[in-house]
């Protein structure tokens, strides 16, 4: 079957925010369908929220909307651009759900729309839970069983016919409090019981408890003619009960013999075609450990994380497939791009392993729950590929950038076996260190086999690192030691470490016995046939098959790793078109990254692509054999910034900032000396370490000064003091916690937060707009909203700005890009902030001014001015746009993470709104978040002593708006006496008519809490989760609560523009 | 222990043996399969050839007796980059290393097996040997190595005198060139009584035995040394008996009609392999295991055409004859290891056998 040419203009629906659960996989996916699709001349129109993303460049697709992703918003574009078809499989379940919506009122018929891919009839089959399972035991495939009750009675007799233990989940609980699983009846009795109690509509479901199958995966594609293929099945190291997203994932599976891996394959291929999918679909699998009996899990038909992972450890690119098979190809007549000799009809095959660890975000969120179960947390993910599990594993570890180099915590080295065979019944991100740990005290491998459920195989595959280790301790270092020690990736610094040796020593008898890595490429095939992808992974003893090319000059780009909060999507935008800038100007470009999520591991985006940790001696090694020319670190984040003296220290030349003074950046002593020489002003302060000290510095300051602990993540006991007693108080908390390092004190400076990015040559600046930001300093910049261009800012101080920006890029001797945070007090500029790198705000920049701020610092890099490359220098005059970059948190899946905004970044991902008109522009940012108000006009708000005046006038507009204001009594009484009308509510510990009860009665739109800081484990923090987990929106800042309220007073109409980012000049 | 693979192109490569300590010749094939070790070890139609494994970690869940597809390994040595220490599966009846030792099979792990592939790919299957011992002058051991042919193996690998297998109505005789366990359950499987023949049995006894059909089965070695057996085969073909056949029985049944066979520079030996139904147009994915494939060219259009090709290279993959009652694949629709998508042909010998 060839491409259905009535296939003329196609809507493809992007995933929006990066939020937990759906991250940087989409924007891969996206990104090479719309390529797939232009390739094959039909004209998109894309739809994305999420300005972050490669997938919404102008040159991407033929129109890009940067909209809100809701329903009358794809409405209204639909009705706009009038496309022939939709592809809804790209874009997450954001997108499905659109889709469908759109498809169940009949919108997509009345328009002529066509779904193509997978039909939504389909997608309803395998979302919908009674549809998809009466569809598996039409077609034999059987799921767990299972059954909704509202009696106990019916719970006990289901348990008695399918057997215990059964797993109960009561409906429509918060955090799905109330479940557990039941052994016996009498447990049965009582959780079930208790569910049913604490259930709203008092159901409970009665599920076979399947935890501790092993969970295996399978990645299908079908075309339209019913070929099917498997392109990758993958086992989870963590058996059945963590999500899969939040599992250790290996690929291929390794514990199952050619009879299971065949039978699962065939149920895959089975479902896919009663399913009638056409394009990719993913099916989760949990195998019964001691016989041949399974279940289906879940089937998601449409691109998923597992897909941007199998596509990436086979190299099978499955997205751009699903694009071809929606217009109409069949497999067997697309090429395979690796090979270019086989057919996309095939089956990779494997000669390596791969190996997938999460990344978790328990760095930021110091209090939250690090357990883990059916609730993804993990903000992204790295993979590695070696030929040996161990070596996968290790490599994954130190791609994670924790400091972690071996299964090694000295936090549990101190703990008995007792004490570790507990925690090894708390499931939570540390388990794998804590099996490594009881391995080395002696612990049976079928103890914790037993415990935790996970394979004697993986398990007996740490016990092998664990016995490497004591070799290493115990053995001479002879050579072949350490060739075997290299062959599982045991890194230079470790091996020093446990043979009590430098690490320069290990590398110098490296040097001495020619043990270096070796590269091999991964080319679906296992060697069977020709291929020359430039796709590349490291592995110790065997022959090197990757021939540095020598034609032309080579350029390193250095990735940016995992995503994780503050380090997002958009540095993998920026290292992208780093690259692309790189090969135009007719360079040969290598990157080197470990993400599996993101376009830059795309084996055809950069002209060679090492699948590799980041690490500088993993970089060493490369660097080793490729010997480039030069190496770009200023746009793969913090990752790639770390690198830097590394690589200077190996004889790689910086292009762009050099190491000295990026470090001048980053020394707080050395930039306060430039910020002297330049005459620049940050606000004053000082490090102290006693509370006698801090009151005599803050009185030295005057009040209010910010109190914070040095060295601490997420940003816990930040605070802003206005007296003595301030200080005390939370001199004390801080000392109670971070007694070790020093305390800073800091002039608080209530003012606006502005932000630039520029790109600098030798000879000038360009500053392609100034960003300003709604909430006032205090706030991490990432989670601000931010505002370009800047529309509360005076010409003069703009002006003092831009000659600001100038003297620190001249002073730094910047090169590239530059990102300053300013502070606008009383009419002052105050510096807080340099990075000499790429910043989060270059994607929508760059979008909104038509500039291509990373293109261009790419060329001036690589020794092209500004003014060479046709721009002014300076400021670029203000565009018409207004653009809204919004944060997006994904609190309500990190159970106990504490939700009020502070210093360091908490959110996950962001939305951009765009229109001519300011209040359009907020409104649409808002909608983007998820934000659809008003609904029922409620709202609560509990507001912090010394913010209550200021609150005042923010109420009245609420109440003016028609909001019924809920608050508990102090904030209540304030309102009153101000002849503003509130309810009271009580709070939460009181019997009835709580702030709880309020909330679970689904009629409140909005809570604005605005928190003293020093209650974080008491009522405000309760508040604040039982919100988040209830799905209510909440703002912890009045400007932000004051900035929804404008825009909904002065939005009644809702949207009504949109902006092709294409056409922006 | 250290051992070495040496090949007759001069290459050395140095590992550690972890299998039998014997020194054997043999022709060295590669395959592709990332599970299924077993079902290749004890595939018939791996005598006198020895197996490097592309897959780097073999071993991993063990042996199962039940996965065998023989009662025996026909491997003669085994080359993989890591061989599991321990395996771990609830059927496992035993470690692989153990099953090396105990069959004899010499095996050598902490190859470089991509770039062994890799060599094999380009310069096409080669003989070698597998030893213990570090010779300084290859001169002799390479001579020997070279003049290695594989002789007779079908001979080595078929069973020794008929039995039936399995009960029902249909009745199909297997002639068992070096056949794999599982074509009988196939056949079993789906309710037909088996009886499976040596290879040497005049195809008198077959066609006098009331059979509703005949199944050909795999086996080792060059086809077209099968002289005896293809006059054998001519006789079947003219009776008017439902044929079907596999692998070796598919390159016999081709030569008997006076087609040609050639060998593939490295052959097909995975599960991965697209094959298309030349009737429908249908891909399915195969598993393969032939370093010999009929000649395209030497088909007689008026006799018999393409039924499947593979999708990769275009070479045949099955035949169907014209105004006969045969059809015939190279791949393996009983699997093991590997997909089962074409499992069905079995159904579609059924239906033949009904007239259908």
């Amino acid at each position: 079957m060839a491409r259905d040419v009535s296939i003329k203009k196609v809507l493809v629906i992007g995933s929006g925010p990066i939020i937990i659960g759906q991250a940087a996989e989409f924007d891969y996916a996206g990104t090479q369908a719309c390529r797939a699709l232009k390739e094959e001349g039909v004209k998109v129109v894309l739809i994305n929220s999420n300005p972050a993303t490669i997938m919404t460049d102008k040159d991407i697709a033929d129109k890009v909307y940067i909209e809100p992703l809701t329903v009358p918003v794809v409405k209204k574009l639909i009705q706009k651009e009038r496309p022939d078809s939709i592809l809804p499989t790209l874009g997450g379940q954001n997108a499905l759900n659109i889709a469908m919506a759109l498809a169940d009122e009949g919108f997509l018929d009345e328009y002529h729309v066509r779904t193509i891919g997978t039909s939504t009839k389909t997608i309803k089959l395998a979302e919908d839970r009674l549809e998809f399972k009466t569809l598996m035991e039409s077609i034999g495939e059987p799921c767990a069983a299972s059954i909704v009750v509202n009696h106990v009675d019916d719970a006990i007799d289901f348990a008695q016919k399918i057997g215990y233990p059964v797993v109960v989940r009561p409906a429509y609980t918060l955090g799905g409090t109330g479940g557990g699983i039941a052994h016996n009846e009498e447990e049965l009795h009582d959780i079930c019981s208790n569910g049913l109690r604490l259930s709203r509509v008092q159901q409970c479901l009665i599920e076979r408890c399947i935890a501790g199958w092993k969970e295996i995966e399978y990645e299908v594609m079908r075309d339209s003619a019913g070929n099917c293929i498997t392109v990758c099945n993958m086992e989870n190291l963590d058996p059945v009960g963590i999500h899969t997203g939040d599992s250790i994932v290996v690929a291929p599976s390794q514990t199952l013999s050619d009879k299971e891996y065949q039978m699962l394959r065939s149920s895959a291929l089975n479902i896919i075609s009663a399913l009638n999918i056409e394009g990719g679909c993913n099916v989760q699998y949990a195998l019964n450990p001691y016989s041949f009996e399974y279940c289906v899990i879940e089937v998601n038909p449409r691109v998923s994380r597992s897909s941007a992972l199998a596509s990436k450890a086979t190299g099978y690119p499955i997205a751009k497939l699903a694009a071809k098979i929606a217009l109409g190809y069949t497999l067997d007549e697309i090429k395979n791009a690796v090979t270019k000799k086989t057919y996309a009809s095939f089956e990779p095959t494997l000669d390596y392993v791969v190996c997938k660890i999460p990344k978790w975000p328990f760095d930021k969120f110091v209090n939250a729950s690090r357990e883990l179960g059916t609730q993804m947390k993990a903000t992204g993910e790295v993979m590695a590929i070696c030929n040996n599990f161990e070596g996968a594993l290790m490599k994954a570890l130190r791609s994670l950038e924790q400091n972690i180099d071996y299964l090694y915590l000295d936090e549990l080295s101190y703990q008995s076996i007792e004490e570790l065979k507990q925690q090894l019944k708390n499931v939570d991100d540390r388990r794998i260190f804590v099996i490594a740990e009881a391995l080395r005290k002696r612990m049976n491998e079928e103890d914790i086999h037993h415990i935790t459920k996970i394979d004697v195989w993986f398990i007996d595959k740490i016990k092998n690192l664990i016995e490497m280790e004591e070799r290493l301790i115990n053995e001479d270092l002879t050579i072949n030691l350490l060739k075997k020690a290299k062959r599982l990736q045991f890194p230079d610094s470790v091996i020093a470490k446990l043979t009590n040796k430098t690490k320069e020593k290990i590398h110098q008898m490296r040097i001495d016995n020619d043990i270096r890595a070796v590269y091999k490429i991964v080319d679906t095939c296992a060697a069977e046939f020709d291929a020359t992808t430039p796709y590349y992974y490291s592995i110790h003893g065997g022959i090197n098959e990757v021939q540095p090319q020598n034609q032309k000059k080579k350029i390193m780009v250095l990735g940016s790793g995992p995503i994780r909060i503050g380090q997002g999507i958009e540095f993998d935008y920026c290292s992208v078109h780093c690259v692309w800038a790189l090969k135009e100007a007719g360079y040969d470009t290598i990157i080197v990254n470990n993400n599996p999520e993101t376009v830059s591991t795309d084996f055809d985006i950069a002209d060679r692509l090492y699948f590799e940790p980041l690490t500088p001696e993993d970089v060493e090694s490369i660097v080793d054999r490729e010997k480039p020319n030069g190496a770009i670190v200023q746009f793969g984040g913090q990752t790639a910034i770390k690198l830097t003296q590394a690589l200077t220290d190996m004889g790689v030349q910086i292009l762009g900032t050099d190491a000295d003074n990026v470090d001048a950046a980053e020394d707080r002593e050395r930039f306060d000396e430039i910020l002297e020489k330049c005459h620049i002003d940050r606000p004053r302060g000082t490090t102290v370490f006693t509370t006698q000290e801090a009151i005599d510095v803050a009185h030295k300051l005057g009040y209010p000064v910010l109190v914070r602990p040095s060295y601490v993540l997420g940003g816990a006991g930040m605070e802003i003091a206005l007296n003595d007693d301030d200080i005390k108080k939370y001199m004390k908390i801080i000392n109670k916690q971070y007694q070790e390092h020093p305390i800073l004190i800091d002039k608080y400076l209530s003012g606006k937060e502005v932000e630039v990015d520029a790109v600098c040559d030798q000879q000038g600046i360009l500053i392609p707009g100034i960003m300003e930001h709604i909430e006032r300093a205090g706030v991490h910049s990432g989670d601000s909203i931010s505002v370009y261009p800047p529309q509360k800012i005076k010409q003069e101080i703009k002006d003092i700005i831009v000659d600001y920006t100038e003297r620190l890029a001249k002073a730094l001797h910047v090169i590239g890009l530059i990102n300053i945070q300013f502070i606008v007090y009383e009419d002052q500029v105050y510096v807080i902030e340099v990075n000499p790198r790429s910043s989060r705000t270059i994607p929508y920049i760059s979008k909104v001014t038509d500039i291509p701020i990373v293109d261009i610092a790419t060329k001036v890099i690589m020794g092209h001015s500004i003014e060479e490359q046709g721009y002014t220098y300076g400021l670029v005059p203000e565009k018409e746009t207004i653009a809204v970059k919004m944060p997006v948190f994904s609190f309500e899946k990190i159970k106990g993470a504490e939700i009020s905004l502070g210093p360091e970044m908490k959110s996950t991902g962001e939305v951009l709104g765009i229109s001519k008109n300011f209040d359009e522009a907020i409104y649409k940012a808002f909608m983007g978040t998820g934000i659809q108000l008003p609904k029922k006009k409620n709202i609560i708000c509990t507001i912090k002593d010394s913010s209550k005046e200021e609150f005042l006038p923010i109420a009245k507009q609420y109440y003016m708006y028609g909001y019924d204001i809920y608050s508990t009594a102090g904030t209540y009484h304030y309102l009153i006496e101000h002849d503003i009308p509130a309810h009271l509510v009580n709070r939460i510990d009181a019997h009835k008519n709580t702030l709880f009860d309020l909330m679970l009665t689904d009629t409140v739109d909005l809570v604005i809490d605005i928190p003293t800081r020093d209650n974080c484990l008491k009522d405000g923090f309760l508040i604040r989760r039982f919100a988040v987990e209830a799905g209510i929106p909440i703002y912890t800042s009045l400007d932000t609560a004051k900035a929804l309220i404008d825009s909904l007073e002065k939005r009644k109409k809702g949207i009504t523009s949109f902006i092709d980012i294409t056409q922006l000049k | 222990m250290k051992g070495y693979l040496i090949l007759e192109d001069g290459s050395v490569f140095e590992g550690e043996s972890v299998g039998a300590d014997v020194e054997t010749i043999s022709e060295f094939v590669f395959n592709t399969s990332m599970t299924g070790y077993v079902e290749v070890l004890t595939d018939p139609s791996y005598a006198g050839q020895s197996v490097v494994m592309t897959y780097p970690l073999i071993g991993n869940y063990g042996i199962c007796y039940e996965d065998q597809e023989s009662a025996q390994p026909y491997v003669k040595g085994f080359i993989v980059n890591e061989l599991a220490r321990l395996g771990s599966h609830f059927r496992k009846n035993k470690d692989l290393k153990d099953y090396l030792i105990e069959h004899n099979i010499p095996c050598i792990q902490g190859i470089d097996t991509r770039y062994l592939t890799k060599l094999l790919r380009n310069k096409g299957c080669m003989n070698g040997m597998i030893t213990t011992t570090c010779y300084k002058d290859l001169t002799d051991v390479l001579k020997k190595i070279k003049s290695y042919h594989m002789k007779d193996v079908v001979k080595k690998t078929t069973c020794l005198k008929p039995y039936t297998i399995g009960k029902g109505d249909k009745k199909v005789a297997l002639y068992d060139f070096g056949a794999k366990k599982s074509i009988a359950r196939c056949l079993v499987d789906r309710g037909i009584e088996v009886s499976i023949y040596p290879a040497s049995t005049p195809a008198s006894v077959i066609l006098e035995g009331c059979y509703d059909g005949i199944m050909l089965s795999n086996g080792p070695g060059d086809p077209s040394e099968n002289i005896e057996i293809i006059q054998e085969m001519k006789k079947l073909a003219n009776s008017r008996l439902p044929i079907f056949a596999i692998c070796l029985g598919h390159q016999l049944m081709a030569l008997a009609h006076g087609f040609q066979t050639k060998k593939l520079k490295y052959g097909h030996h995975g599960s991965n392999h697209p094959v298309k139904d030349m009737n429908n147009g249908h891909v399915y994915i195969s598993t393969q295991n032939h370093n010999f494939v009929i000649d395209e060219e030497s088909i007689d259009k008026d006799v018999a055409k393409p039924w499947f090709i593979n999708v990769n290279d275009q070479t045949i993959e099955g035949l169907q004859y014209i105004h006969k009652n045969i059809k015939t694949v190279q791949f393996h629709p009983e699997a093991c290891a590997g997909p089962l998508d074409t499992e069905k042909l079995f159904d579609e010998f059924e239906k033949m056998m009904e007239g259908k």
